[in-house]
């Protein structure tokens, strides 16, 4: 009897685990540090709002406290799902896609013909997306091509049938757009967290040869879940430690350096916030040429380059809590750190287009899921393909 | 009576993201007249929600009978809001409309109504129904409130369904009132005029 159409089905079912998103020791103390420097940045705030004759200008010092609330609530929420489990995490991402992508279709003009392709859009390929990427690396292939490809050619195919043909590149090209940059590039993010690190870290610690040889993540995924690629169910293999096998993600074999994905996440995270942060504080301070000041009269090159620069060397003394060297740590934040930048500028760009228009009243008490993830949302995908990248090269390289 | 309309004004409210605003005018349990533009089916339901409870408990929507009395769920759905049915085909002069209404309000209720009379299908809002200016006349105590109803027509269009989950707007205007001598078609522009001035505050 054939039991791989099962194993899909044996990763859904970690998505509803309790069990917390494992942290390794590194990690805490990391979460720790960013968690009490927000704190103390709370506490300054509080302190400036309280002495109105200081120094610093009101207007100022509102912008730095609302930024430091939403970063607390951000980091605040992220932690929780982190003690929540791998389920919780995910889901919470998708909800904030989900919330982006009404932000940006709401700002985007539609015509009626497009109604029910945004039906679809809603309710099938964004929890889809999610579901896919909660099972992890098993649903990798489809994952990775269900928005870009399946969505990509549906969505054309509905608004056709609805039968307007009115300004119908742009609005199939701005629902492909919406369903691209808040929901695919998005969940990226989350997919780190399904990341076999240590299949791909440490192929000679492991219990098994057969694992070293394939390298394929279907025999890891089989392998944890006792339940081999002939269907016949065999005992698990004595030596492996059993904490291994009934954590929620997939963690086949103790490797004697222990990475957390959540760690990983987190790292990612924190990189793009702190870029940024780091891209205002140069901006501000040698700010001179503007890039594009039609579109952002704020980002100026000397603030991009500084942020990028700066930001590399966070990445690179952070990268402990990472599966990365040092220079691959520098390298991945500061690609990270300028497909971030590059986020925050195409969303002005959208934003300043349609401000002409009607933007403004309609999503005035809502705007701002979106205005905090467009740098996050722009660098997931590509820090996820390098850091798959990376860790292979690191298990080729044995 | 309640947990049905509380439970579907909570769905419509998640499903809406309707964001909701007072300009110049408060909550406040008062007879009102809430009239807003009409474009969708969730209008009603959504302007019903987003006042605060107590308001809530006393505002009935008003409804066309003949679309409202068909089958089971519809007359069931009218009946958990409470609203007033009136008859569309059958005006007689003993029994008008506005009559039945100020009937049904009595003392105590509010009551929403969409005085273009059916759902306008484009941006733009057709012309105000002379019922309003009825309402005025007779009860001259009523505070009419214009509500203007933003984006709920691309949640969920006319003639559709199944609705899509963009964000919406609610803005509820300062109170107006019938002047003295002042005549129907002016009060109607006025009201009108009014309700679209929201749109762009």
């Amino acid at each position: 009897m054939d039991l791989s159409w099962y194993l899909p089905l044996m990763q859904l079912s970690q998505l509803t685990q309790l069990s917390g998103t494992e942290l390794d020791f590194r990690t805490k103390v990391l979460l720790a540090v960013v968690l009490g420097l927000l704190l103390a940045a709370w506490g300054i705030g509080w302190a400036l709002k309280r002495q109105p004759e200081s120094t610093a200008s009101p207007a100022v010092v509102r912008t730095f406290n609302l930024r430091v609330r939403s970063w607390l609530l951000m980091f605040g929420v992220l932690i929780f799902s982190f003690l929540l489990g791998y389920g919780v995490t995910v889901t919470l991402f998708g909800l904030i896609s989900f919330w982006a992508l009404r932000e940006f279709i709401t700002m985007t003009p539609t015509r009626r013909g497009d109604h029910r392709t945004l039906f679809w859009t809603f309710v099938v390929f964004t929890p889809l997306q999610y579901v896919l990427v909660g099972v992890g690396e098993y649903c990798y292939q489809i994952y990775t091509v269900l928005i870009p490809v399946y969505a990509t050619l549906i969505i054309p195919a509905r608004i056709a049938l609805s039968g307007d043909p009115k300004r119908f590149l742009e609005r199939v090209a701005k629902i492909q757009a919406g369903l691209l940059i808040c929901v695919y590039s998005l969940s990226h993010a989350p997919a780190l967290l399904s990341l076999d690190l240590k299949e791909f870290q440490r192929p000679v610690a492991k219990g098994t040869v057969s694992n070293t040889e394939n390298g394929g993540t279907a025999v890891s995924v089989a392998e944890t879940n006792e339940i081999p690629m002939d269907g016949s169910i065999v005992e698990p293999p004595v030596e492996k430690p059993a904490a291994t096998t009934n954590n929620g993600i997939l963690k086949p074999a103790v490797a004697a350096r222990d990475y957390s994905n959540a760690g990983l996440l987190f790292y990612f995270i924190l990189i793009v916030q702190v870029n940024d942060v780091l891209q205002y504080g140069w901006g501000k301070l040698l700010g001179k040429q503007v890039i594009a000041p039609n579109i952002n009269a704020s980002r100026t090159w000397e603030g991009l380059i500084g942020g990028v620069l700066s930001t590399m060397l966070i990445g690179a003394s952070l990268w402990f809590v990472t599966p990365f060297t040092p220079w691959e740590g520098a390298c991945l934040a500061g690609i990270a750190a300028s497909m971030g930048s590059a986020g925050g500028l195409v969303m002005s760009a959208i934003k300043r287009d349609r401000g002409v228009t009607d933007y403004g009243t309609l999503v005035q008490g809502h705007a701002g899921v979106l205005d905090r993830i467009d740098s996050l949302c722009f660098a997931a995908p590509i820090f996820f393909h390098l850091t798959r990248f990376v860790l292979y090269m690191h298990a080729a390289a044995g | 009576m309640q947990f049905t309309a509380t439970l579907l004004a909570t769905i419509g409210k998640l499903l809406s993201g309707a964001t909701v605003r007072w300009f110049d005018s408060q909550p406040d349990t008062c007879q009102r007249v809430y009239f807003a533009n009409h474009t969708s089916h969730l209008d009603a339901l959504i302007v019903w929600s987003s006042l605060p409870r107590e308001v809530r408990e006393l505002t009935r929507p008003v409804a066309a009978k003949d679309y409202w009395a068909k089958g089971w769920l519809r007359p069931y759905i009218a009946r958990e809001f409470n609203a007033i049915l009136i008859d569309r085909e059958e005006i007689k002069v003993h029994q008008s409309p506005i009559d039945m209404m100020l009937r049904e309000m009595g003392n105590t209720h509010s009551v929403i109504v969409f005085p273009e009379g059916t759902r306008n299908i484009d941006e733009e809002m057709g012309d105000f129904k002379s019922g309003l200016y009825y309402l005025g006349k007779k009860r001259p105590d009523l505070e009419l409130v214009p509500v203007y109803i933003e984006n709920l027509n691309r949640v969920l269009p006319r003639g559709e369904f199944l609705p899509v989950p963009l964000l919406s707007c609610i803005t509820f205007g300062p109170p107006m009132w019938l002047e003295p001598k002042e005549p129907k078609v002016e009060f109607l522009k006025r009201a009108r005029e009014a309700v679209r001035r929201l749109k762009d505050l």
